[in-house]
């Protein structure tokens, strides 16, 4: 998953959403985990198009 | 590595981590009250429409240092422009107010401190702790000091990220069809009625709605909520979001002073939502109105029951998933069938298309309803459209 920085407003709803659990906000920056089974939701989910498939 | 020991570490400041933290130190209880931010009720995620009518429900007193502005009642719109104006004469108390949400939040910890709780500051739990399969508490991230909190129970309280119960084993997950993509602008500069809470539903903001909460001096809250199996990237919240506002001359010479996003869940809340050592309350057992959104009053009452049935816990020591029990029995008591009637009511929305949805508001206007709340609402719609409630009619 590639995140853009410059959209990402931090609110947390992909990491709510993601089905894996693999997805951290820790103050601005997201960060992917192994678990990441790129399923897209959170690219589909996003309300600022802020993520993407890699 | 550091270990602090406490009777309940509460993961989460937000309203319903504060309600549970006041009361279990009320009870008597060595509580733990962690925020991962570094403040209590900022960044905002949230809308800041409440109703008036759960404030003494869960013993909070309402203080004009947190009310931004009191409403007279909803709007509520169709596409086309069709609408109906709610007024406080006939909705009575599920007409509310705007808050300001950082200084409720505040005001919410503050009371929790003074219950007697301890608060820590830029502090995220990293995970939870299990010796012997029983858990016994979380580890967590404090100033950037790798710390263990060792409590006989946790309350989980992280809000639509919900990530505790899922480290603890608890399956917090959504479907597509129950979750909403949210996006908010505080926005100045517009012309907006000052006293009345707006929400616009259909096609501008599919299986969801847009909603325009007043916060005084031409200022108002401007979000929409899309449900997530509507959502695509290139068409999301943000693009419904913008397109509402360019097509609305109210906003023609408006600013936006804040941009913020944040998810919820619209499905009626978890199977259960307690385990061994644990609780969860407010949006992490995502005991959220599927309808409205809201989810500030659920999460003050179901941190209140989580305090107070920890409370009667620590009478026998006994923090088992039997023994915390009750806490479930409290929160279905009180919320699950309305719950479960607003999620059926939400399904059929996301399905009606701007036409129906203009007749049932102009069946909405015209139905002369002594008292307006939803359920009154539903029951109109019953009468007039069967259709629209079939499956959940026992219900209404």
């Amino acid at each position: 998953m590639k995140v853009d920085f410059d959209k990402c407003l931090h609110c947390g709803g992909c990491v709510g959403s993601c089905p894996k659990n693999a997805i951290f906000l820790n103050d601005y920056v997201l960060e992917f985990n192994d678990d990441c089974i790129n399923c897209g939701r959170c690219v589909k989910l996003c309300p600022v198009a802020a993520l993407s498939m890699e | 590595m550091r270990t602090i020991t406490c009777d309940v570490v509460v993961v989460g400041a937000g309203p319903g981590g504060s309600m549970a933290a006041r009361y279990s130190a009320m009870g008597g209880l060595d509580t733990i009250l962690l925020e991962k931010k570094a403040e209590i009720g900022a960044p905002l995620r949230c809308a800041e429409g409440v109703s008036k009518s759960w404030l003494d429900e869960v013993g909070i007193a309402a203080d004009p240092t947190w009310i931004r502005a009191d409403m007279k009642g909803a709007i509520i719109k169709s596409p086309q422009g069709t609408s109906f104006q709610l007024d406080e004469s006939k909705a009575g108390a599920e007409v509310g107010y705007v808050l300001e949400r950082h200084l409720f939040d505040k005001a919410l910890a503050r009371d929790a401190a003074e219950a007697g709780a301890r608060i820590m500051m830029r502090t995220s739990c990293t995970g939870v702790i299990r010796e012997e399969g029983k858990l016994v508490g979380i580890r967590a991230k404090s100033m950037g000091e790798e710390i263990e909190i060792r409590a006989k129970c946790v309350v989980a309280a992280d809000g639509y990220e919900s990530q505790v119960a899922r480290w603890a084993g608890i399956d917090t997950n959504l479907k597509l069809s129950d979750i909403d993509s949210c996006i908010q602008y505080r926005m100045c500069n517009i012309d907006v009625a000052p006293d009345y809470c707006e929400f616009v539903i259909g096609s501008v903001a599919p299986g969801g709605y847009v909603w325009v909460f007043p916060k005084g001096n031409g200022v108002a809250n401007v979000g929409i909520g899309v449900a997530g199996q509507l959502c695509t990237r290139g068409a999301d919240a943000k693009y419904y979001l913008d397109k509402f506002i360019a097509e609305d001359p109210r906003f023609e010479k408006g600013q936006i002073l804040e941009i913020m996003g944040g998810f919820v869940s619209t499905c009626p809340g978890l199977d259960c939502a307690v385990d061994d050592n644990l609780i969860l309350v407010g949006d992490a057992a995502r005991i959220i109105d599927p309808i409205t959104g809201g989810g500030i009053c659920h999460a003050c009452r179901t941190g209140m029951y989580a305090g107070k049935v920890l409370s009667e816990c620590a009478k026998t020591g006994d923090f088992s998933k039997k023994a915390l029990m009750p806490y479930e029995k409290m929160w279905r008591d009180r919320m699950e069938d309305k719950l479960f009637r607003n999620w059926m009511a939400k399904e059929k929305l996301a399905t009606l298309d701007d036409e129906t949805i203009d007749e049932l508001i102009k069946l909405i206007a015209t139905a002369d309803l002594e008292h307006v709340t939803v359920y009154n609402l539903l029951k109109a719609v019953k009468e007039k459209f069967p259709k629209v409630v079939e499956g959940f009619e026992d219900l209404i």
